[in-house]
């Protein structure tokens, strides 16, 4: 087990009036302001070419701000990096899988930051990773070289590079593309366990639907930051057409013959993504909503514990 | 005879350590282009009374340089930026050669003279290829970082940058170190070939530089003892025997190869 973060102060992730415009000309993100603390899940939602991944690689340190800034802890991010607390979780199609590396391999990366110059693992080293990788559940598959790997197995060790490193910000970019639903709930099972260490867990996606499955807030991308905040609030009809226009396809129940002759009995199927229903109002519908009612119910008693503290 | 053993399976390693990075980061035409490019420089150098590595060494990483500064300021891709520059520079030699009057060999440049090396060339090359050797081993697991995931190697607040521009200096100090064995034609082989079969050949990347090393040594050493006896070109023969390997390689890896005889046993479990 890698050590619990929680018994830190929480770590503030701030983006203050950040743009981003490229050598060549391109403005990919202007005014984007938003603020973060550890112990959430935050999904960053926009379409392609919303300054989405501009706003990602910002985060990160891999792109300068032209204007603003980011910190982390009130401090620079490139101390953040340092001190090894940036974990990225690559999009599967950004990695060469053909790679001669293993499992433990990759997750030894993680560790990187803390040795010295000749990348050395010391004994602290090797027990971060076994732990990491046993954590994820693939340690009769440590020696296997990356390629050999199911999707699912592929993504998660990823995760343990991260969980190896001991991140106390993880950004994962698409972590569901081309993932099958079980490993999706394996992944969403653990990523709930790390918010629950203090961590602070921010997934680029576009994948509309698990967005109110497993993520507490949301920063709406297109251009800018349209909203922000809490999951129930950011997610309404009216903020996701200002975020999608038209790239949403819209199934208006209530329109269509469905709700007629069957009832309130419908079913909703999708191939691959999970799809994003709203009720009466534009509520958001939740496939378990107790599951979800718990969750909210001990975020608020904790902010009014920490508030009477 | 001995000295031209020693002296290639020197070499010889060196050139296969980088390979197998040049091969995994699709650097392969890199190691062209800079041997190409170091011509003009060696002419140079000749004609001012420099040592001739120092101006192969300058010419080479200007090469590197003038095409990474100029893929960053137009829209041109890498490789045809590279196309161009190592071409004009290579161009750029061969006319400072034919109007410099001098006791260079342009067939040593181009082709190496492994069995006529002088001591002070030998020694030269021996000095260049162990510090590069070192290094590149010193390095190599940050190096293999850089390659494997650069966003990774940042978000740990690693500079790409500089570790790109380490190991093109090392590229370049490689190639200036390689001449007088190969010649900078067939220099190209020697970071290429070596990794590339290594590749087809293993599953972790210690053992992929171990591989090339041993592939690349074994070809040299071979190549040498037939050049010897068939009268042919040192050179030519060192990077025929390693095509073979590799198309040997090819044929037989196991698991992987074209020829193998069973279907290979697909290992997805889910735990």
């Amino acid at each position: 087990m890698s050590p619990p973060v929680s018994n830190e102060l929480p770590l503030t992730l701030a983006a203050q009036q950040v743009s981003v415009t490229y050598p060549n000309g391109h403005t990919a993100l202007s005014d984007a302001t938003f603020t973060l603390t550890g112990g959430t899940i935050c999904a960053l939602v926009g379409v392609n070419g919303s300054g989405k991944s501009t706003l990602f690689k910002a985060l990160m340190g891999f792109v300068t701000p032209t204007a603003g800034r980011v910190t982390i802890a009130d401090a620079p991010v490139r101390e953040a990096q340092r001190k090894g607390w940036v974990a990225y979780v690559p999009q599967s199609e950004e990695v060469d899988w053909t790679f001669p590396v293993s499992v433990e391999d990759v997750v030894m990366m993680g560790r990187y930051g803390y040795m010295n110059f000749l990348r050395t693992p010391r004994p602290v080293d090797r027990e971060a990773v076994t732990a990491a990788i046993q954590r994820v559940g693939l340690s009769d598959l440590r020696k296997r070289q990356i390629g050999e790997l199911s999707g699912g197995q592929k993504k998660r060790v990823f995760v343990a590079r991260a969980l190896a490193q001991q991140g106390r910000i993880i950004l994962l970019d698409e972590p569901f593309t081309g993932v099958d639903v079980k490993t999706e709930e394996a992944i969403v099972t653990l990523l709930r366990e790390l918010r629950a260490e203090g961590r602070l867990i921010l997934v680029s996606t576009h994948n509309l639907g698990s967005v109110p499955e497993f993520c507490d807030q949301v920063v709406l991308i297109n251009r800018t930051v349209l909203a922000c905040g809490p999951t129930a609030e950011v997610f309404t009809a009216e903020n996701l057409s200002r975020a999608f226009g038209g790239a949403l396809r819209h199934f208006d129940l209530s329109h269509s013959t469905v709700e007629a002759h069957d009832g309130r009995q419908v079913t909703v199927l999708t191939d691959d993504e999970r799809p994003l229903v709203l009720g009466q109002g534009g509520h958001l519908e939740y496939r378990d909503r107790a599951a979800h009612q718990k969750l909210v119910d001990e975020r608020e008693a904790a902010k009014t514990t920490a508030r009477d503290v | 005879m001995l000295q031209a053993f020693a002296v290639g399976a020197l070499v010889a390693a060196v050139c296969a350590v980088l390979s197998c990075f040049l091969v995994l980061r699709g650097w392969s035409l890199m190691g062209d282009a800079v041997s190409h490019a170091v011509l003009p420089g060696i002419v140079v150098a000749y004609a001012v009374g420099l040592p001739l590595p120092v101006g192969a060494f300058a010419s080479g990483l200007l090469c590197a340089t003038a095409t990474g500064w100029i893929k960053r300021h137009t829209r041109v891709k890498e490789d045809t930026v590279m196309g161009v520059v190592f071409t004009g520079l290579f161009a750029l030699g061969l006319v400072l050669y034919t109007k410099t009057p001098s006791e260079l060999h342009l067939d040593h440049i181009l082709f190496g003279n492994l069995l006529g090396i002088e001591p002070a060339q030998l020694r030269q090359t021996a000095v260049l290829s162990l510090i590069v050797l070192a290094v590149v081993i010193a390095l190599r697991r940050t190096f293999m970082l850089a390659t494997f995931d650069p966003s990774q190697a940042r978000a740990l607040g690693f500079s790409i940058r500089k570790l790109d521009t380490a190991l093109l200096v090392l590229l370049a100090l490689a190639i200036v170190a390689a001449l007088q064995a190969v010649g900078i034609i067939l220099v190209i082989a020697m970071l290429v070939t070596p990794g590339a079969t290594a590749f087809l050949l293993v599953r972790s990347f210690d053992r992929m530089l171990v591989v090339a090393t041993a592939i690349a040594v074994g070809s040299t050493l071979s190549g040498i003892y037939v050049s010897y006896f068939a009268n042919a070109s040192s050179a030519a023969c060192i990077v025929l025997v390693q095509a073979t390997v590799f198309v040997a390689a090819l044929c037989f890896a196991p698991g992987k190869g074209l020829l193998r005889s069973v279907p290979p046993t697909t290992n997805f479990t889910e735990n």
